[in-house]
């Protein structure tokens, strides 16, 4: 899902994402360039495979928005390396949200469970950024509704730390050290055009939550202070 | 969205879109082993029937069941409403249960409207006298949809009943609001006298539609709501405005058959047509429930409105 308050009603406004670099509010910085979000994958990639042993009865399924271009990225990776089809789907979590009435119904994303199933299989969750943790908890327990898998991993892009509930992640792109009152935005080629992490301040000021932090400059380290209403529940 | 859906005309092209695309997704939910979510755990919807009604309470009760939330089953038959309870008072003791939806069905036109000035919660127009249907027109749709993998521009014939039908008029306004070309069918007598200013053309002859059809609904003939003679004879009737088999075979190659049930098989509609690989009727049902989910997800699934 979406790992801001600012874009938590999902591909609603891509316009404000696909925004180029010029018109990007000027305290945002890139903390993942395009190279290194490829490296990190290939990474991830190559370690669930060797944690799976070759990744027999792996099923990837990415969390909507930007979870699933991820997965189908992963297991393209996987193929390579194994020369075998890796099963990957998607598995929307919208229903299964603790903050749904903290805010208008939002559109559903879409849930395309490979039709292997996950009973008996080792699932990997993916998602572009892990915050609170409670998009994986909403993720847990749709999964408990679909199936019964043996084993359920979680695989991100981004971990900007600030957890809410006990998960943690098998498999992190990259470690980012944010305040809460910064945003993290991941640009995807498949949804965004390009391929990008950017750091910042409260985004433009756009977004409906409207954290009173100024953010910006004091980014990476800062240890968050006063969280504005924008980090209440967002997503992880 | 508005906070209740009264009428299909309080649907912009966008809601609609969006009332027919969550309910795409829900209706996966049918295939999976939990046929339930959680999303409307706590919160209680009221059916509130005065008029009888088999699929479409049970459909909202599945619905809401499927959604998680508590379902309350209020029919005038059996209530203080024989006694002769007025819908505000009984509006009133919903409101004091804690009803954060109210489904109604009335043989009142308007009621549904007039409940929604009296509850906090949402009001869901399950059909109220000849006025207007409104979740049957976008199951309708939905079932286009799926059939015929768009809306905009499809020629959707409605034939029969449509004075005393409120199936029709939601139908009308919600496919021209997505694009479709609607023409009714029927005989004079059985047209509103104001169908002039609806968003749809009228044809008295049936034959000549068939062919440029992609969808033919026919409506029922509402015998219990005809105190007066609107045409001479039910065999007359079903020979000008009946689709039989021969008829069936004036359509398009791809054309669907649908019908909003309950059917008078023989009368407006043959038993092998409503049989047939053509007709959508027993999906239309299945839609139903998925069409449900999604209007009631979207009315209380969020915030509540001016929070």
């Amino acid at each position: 899902m979406t790992h801001t308050a600012h874009s938590a009603d999902g591909g609603s406004s891509p316009d404000r994402r696909a925004q180029s670099p010029e018109q990007r509010p000027p305290e945002q910085r890139l903390a993942l360039e395009p190279d290194e979000i490829r490296r990190a994958l290939t990474r991830i990639a190559h370690e669930i495979l060797e944690r799976t042993s070759g990744a027999t009865d792996v099923v990837l399924l990415g969390i909507p928005t930007r979870g699933v271009p991820l997965a189908h990225r992963l297991a393209a990776r996987m193929e390579q390396v194994e020369e075998r089809p890796i099963p990957a789907g998607s598995l929307d979590i919208t229903m299964y949200r603790d903050d749904l009435r903290l805010r208008p119904a939002r559109a559903l994303g879409h849930t395309d469970v490979p039709s292997s199933g996950i009973d008996g299989k080792i699932v990997v969750l993916v998602d572009d950024v892990l915050y609170s943790g409670r998009t994986v908890r909403a993720a847990l327990d749709a999964l408990g509704d679909i199936g019964r898998p043996r084993a359920v991993q979680l695989a991100v892009l981004v971990d900007r730390g600030h957890r809410e509930l006990p998960v943690r992640p098998d498999y992190v792109g990259k470690n980012l050290p944010t305040s809460k009152q910064e945003v993290v935005r991941v640009h995807l080629a498949e949804v965004d055009g390009n391929d990008a992490v950017l750091i910042g301040g409260t985004g433009g000021g756009t977004g409906t939550g409207g954290g009173t932090g100024t953010g910006g400059a004091s980014a990476a380290g800062g240890t968050g202070g006063t969280a504005g209403t924008q980090a209440d529940g967002a997503s992880a | 969205m508005n906070r209740h859906l009264i009428s299909a005309a309080d649907l912009s092209r966008a809601d609609a879109l969006l009332i027919l695309d969550t309910a795409e997704e829900l209706a996966q939910i049918t295939e999976r082993p939990v046929r339930k979510l959680p999303t409307l755990r706590g919160r209680t919807v009221v059916n509130l029937f005065f008029e009888d009604s088999t699929r479409t309470r049970i459909s909202f009760e599945a619905a809401a069941k499927r959604l998680s939330a508590d379902v309350i089953n209020f029919s005038a038959k059996g209530s203080s409403v024989a006694k002769g309870e007025s819908l505000k008072d009984t509006a009133l003791t919903l409101e004091a249960m804690g009803a954060d939806a109210v489904v109604i069905r009335h043989p009142a036109s308007g009621a549904p409207h007039r409940l929604a000035g009296w509850v906090q919660g949402s009001v869901v127009n399950a059909g109220d006298g000849a006025h207007e249907h409104p979740t049957q027109a976008l199951l309708d749709a939905f079932t286009m949809r799926r059939r015929l993998g768009r809306l905009d521009g499809l020629s959707v014939t409605i034939v029969g009943d449509v004075l005393h039908s409120r199936v029709a008029r939601s139908n009308v306004l919600l496919l021209h609001t997505l694009g479709a070309a609607v023409t009714l069918v029927a005989p004079p007598t059985l047209l509103p006298v104001a169908v002039s200013g609806w968003p749809c053309s009228v044809s008295y002859d049936l034959n000549a539609t068939l062919p440029k059809s992609d969808v033919i609904m026919m409506l029922r003939v509402q015998q219990e709501r005809m105190n007066a003679a609107y045409f001479p004879s039910v065999r007359e009737y079903s020979r000008r405005y009946g689709l039989d088999a021969g008829r069936m075979a004036m359509l398009p190659e791809h054309a669907i058959v649908m019908h909003p049930g309950p059917m008078n098989r023989g009368v407006e509609i043959a038993a092998e047509v409503a049989d047939s690989g053509r007709s959508t009727i027993v999906e239309q049902v299945a839609n139903g429930v998925s069409v449900r989910m999604a209007v009631l997800y979207l009315l209380l699934g969020g915030a509540e409105a001016g929070k």
